[in-house]
């Protein structure tokens, strides 16, 4: 209706013919719009889908030692998915995710609620919140490296549990098992989920708190009804974080677990030091739908930008 | 005097490289040993040398630069890569430092012209390890990718090796090494002797192996056969029954809790033994020296079942011809006249040409790393720090004790991509 009521409405008012200058401006406007969208086009363009694009090609190539060989094959695939070593690192990975994810939420929005809630002047906030930053500062190497004097068969933590008395010998599970991977990686993680928690608790209107107090809700009431359904982006934001970086780690995994465990990268990054780019590749394409399979699911429970 | 000699040569050699010929080249080449330095000083040379690393020393490039006068650039990679490169860009360098398992896989690509021995200067000091497999007469030739198998081809333009010595040499070796287990002496509380007892229950989980496949599956076939579980035909080429059995023990061994760690880079297996994580393990040489120089005990224990090898050695690329081949023999016969030798072996590992080496060390020298006898003065490292005391003896004793019971050669298997996999679940696992 409404089209072609405007329709109607230019002819019968017969506009005279916009000048020539207004014209070029209307085509130069719907152009300028296009070329402001191309830097960002080139760039995803190049060094993004380009690069996804050849990864999924080499996926099917064959190989052997000495080179690559185009052609097409679904032998990468079906190795991969044939092996039950794809499987069970697979698997291993998703439990080193889904224990990471609750851990890093947990600890994320604990910290995030104190900070947003707890802390009065937003001055505090603030350097809390940089105070919350600092180890990032260092790097995500160092900082996963030095959990192994902590950790160790003679490290801090068992030299004191035995000098106060407490073990007789020292705790071997500290280090090099899945306890120490999952330690690093929450320790690792844990800020992307403050930092987006953080930022949709600032934003809740406080007049809703007290609405819910009013109506006589007690405190988990108004958390789990009011903060938390409010706080989903967030949560949404840092999960999509956490979940990609621990599905695609595979140097916390190879150091914290002293080489006795796989993650799917680890399997990735093995098969590029044999030269098997193919398959490789193979396992990125398998990897690379898992992920976004898993960034849909979380998109599907929460709309991000709606509630942004 | 220098001037006379040199322009004839110069001019000769320029009219004789337009005819292009290779033999003519191979004619010049043998002409120039006799006054070779200064020439490459006036009409300067680049040579591009890749390989493994091991050998890749800046101090090498420098010394070679003042005594020849050919500028030499080096690039280190790890092995695998090192293979890929050797075959897929064969003009990319001009002389492959690499171990002789990666010829074995690289040679009959046609990208390494062999040597023609009659233009190696110092042929004759090269230790007959190299030559027959045997370093003295009556040792037993080890099993694996043993250099001498690889070391010679009938003809120029061969692409399988001979059998035994003639003419035309692959590659001269140049460093190499016995390599054996790393313990901690204050810690294991008993007598190591064998690679057995690696798997001794007193020490589950303080033990750990490299996961490195191709030698990762060799320190576990010697661990294997000196527990006696089975015999194999030869360690260095299993058949898929033997690497599916090796295999089966290493992740039994693994669920059993026996491994800390597995390591894959020096500074790991370093790091395991400084901290008391582990106190037996698989080791490289160097690694242990590391060990030792922050005050911690650690010895690489020679065992009764012998050691697991390796050796590099230079190669020439197919592509060279002309003035790079002169320069190339030269460069070679320069690095086993000794300097280059006297220098390895003060880093603990092994120079192929023994007899020239021994003019560039201190008796003192000699007498450690390769006599096996007592250090009579504090010894040094190429890089001048002190590594060991005065009054140490080496482990393992002399050169003829380490490298007389070799028991096997890291080598490439023909199952190399089945054992790859396998060794994948054993990770995995």
């Amino acid at each position: 209706m409404t089209p072609a009521m405007t329709d109607d409405e230019t002819q019968g008012m017969a506009y005279p013919k916009p000048p020539i200058t207004a014209r070029i401006g209307k085509v130069a406007s719907r152009i300028a719009s296009y070329l402001q969208a191309v830097p960002l086009a080139l760039i995803l363009g190049f060094f993004f889908l380009l690069p996804i694009l050849m990864i999924a090609v080499v996926s099917f190539w064959d190989y052997d030692f000495a080179g690559l060989y185009p052609d097409f094959l679904t032998m990468n695939y079906t190795d991969t998915l044939g092996s039950w070593v794809t499987w069970k690192t697979y698997l291993n990975t998703l439990k080193y995710t889904a224990l990471v994810w609750g851990l890093t939420l947990l600890i994320g929005f604990w910290v995030a609620y104190f900070l947003a809630f707890h802390i009065r002047t937003t001055t505090m906030q603030m350097v809390l919140f940089l105070v919350c930053t600092v180890p990032f500062l260092t790097s995500n190497i160092i900082r996963m490296i030095s959990w192994i004097p902590v950790l160790g068969r003679n490290g801090l933590v068992n030299t004191t549990l035995i000098e106060m008395g407490i073990i007789p010998s020292p705790i071997e599970w500290l280090l090099y098992s899945d306890f120490a991977v999952v330690l690093a990686m929450v320790h690792l993680n844990t800020l992307f989920m403050v930092t987006p928690i953080f930022n949709t608790l600032m934003r809740i209107d406080r007049s809703l708190i007290e609405a819910a107090r009013d109506a006589g809700a007690n405190g988990w009431q108004i958390l789990w009804n009011v903060i938390i359904p409010l706080a989903k982006p967030g949560i949404a934001i840092g999960s999509i974080f956490v979940v990609t970086l621990v599905m695609a780690d595979f140097s916390t995994v190879q150091v914290m677990s002293g080489g006795q465990s796989a993650s799917v990268a680890l399997m990735m990054k093995n098969q590029m030091s044999l030269l098997q780019y193919p398959a490789a590749a193979a396992n990125a394409v398998v990897l690379l739908i898992v992920v976004l399979l898993m960034v849909a699911a979380i998109l599907r429970v929460v709309d991000i930008r709606k509630e942004l | 005097m220098t001037n006379e000699t040199k322009t004839p040569k110069g001019i000769s050699r320029r009219g004789l490289l337009k005819t292009g010929a290779a033999a003519t080249g191979a004619i010049v080449g043998s002409g120039l040993i006799t006054g070779f330095p200064t020439i490459w000083a006036q009409n300067p040379i680049t040579l591009r040398q890749f390989g493994t690393g091991v050998s890749n020393i800046n101090a090498i490039a420098e010394k070679c630069k003042a005594d020849l006068g050919i500028t030499l650039e080096m690039t280190a990679t790890d092995s695998d890569a090192a293979a890929q490169r050797a075959v897929t860009q064969p003009d990319s360098y001009d002389i492959a430092d690499i171990e002789y398992w990666i010829l074995k896989k690289v040679f009959p690509a046609g990208v390494i012209q062999p040597m023609d021995i009659k233009k190696l200067k110092y042929y004759d000091k090269i230790v007959p390890l190299f030559k027959t497999g045997k370093l003295t007469p009556d040792s037993v030739i080890a099993q694996g990718t043993a250099p001498h198998t690889v070391g010679y081809v009938e003809k120029v333009g061969d692409k399988t090796f001979a059998k035994g010595e003639t003419q035309f040499f692959t590659m001269v070796p140049t460093i190499y090494n016995a390599d054996t287990l790393g313990i901690r002496p204050d810690l294991v509380g008993r007598e190591i002797t064998t690679w057995a007892d690696i798997m001794d229950p007193a020490f589950k989980g303080k033990t750990s192996i490299l996961n490195i496949p191709s030698i990762g599956i060799m320190d576990a076939a010697m661990i294997m056969e000196a527990m006696g579980n089975i015999k194999y035909a030869d360690k260095g080429n299993m058949t898929k029954e033997e690497i599916d059995a090796t295999i089966d023990f290493l992740i039994k061994a693994k669920q059993a809790g026996q491994f800390r760690a597995f390591w894959k880079s020096f500074d790991e297996s370093v790091n395991l033994m400084a901290s008391g994580e582990v106190v037996i393990q698989s080791m490289w040489s160097p690694a242990v020296a590391a060990v030792r120089s922050k005050g911690i005990a650690c010895k690489y224990q020679p065992l009764k079942e012998g050691y697991r090898s390796w050796g590099g050695g230079l190669g020439l690329a197919a592509h060279l011809e002309g003035a790079q081949l002169d320069a190339a023999y030269e460069y070679i016969n320069w690095y086993t006249s000794g300097w280059v030798g006297g220098y390895l072996n003060r880093q603990g590992y092994y120079s192929a040409a023994m007899d020239t080496a021994k003019e560039f060390m201190s008796a003192d020298e000699w007498g450690y790393w390769i006599e096996g006898k007592a250090a009579t003065g504090d010894i040094m490292s190429p890089e001048g720090k002190v590594m060991e005391k005065a009054g140490a003896v080496r482990d393992g004793g002399s050169f003829e004790e380490r490298m007389g019971k070799v028991a096997c050669w890291n080598s490439v298997m023909d199952e190399d991509r089945y054992m790859v996999k396998r060794w994948n679940e054993f990770i995995a696992a």
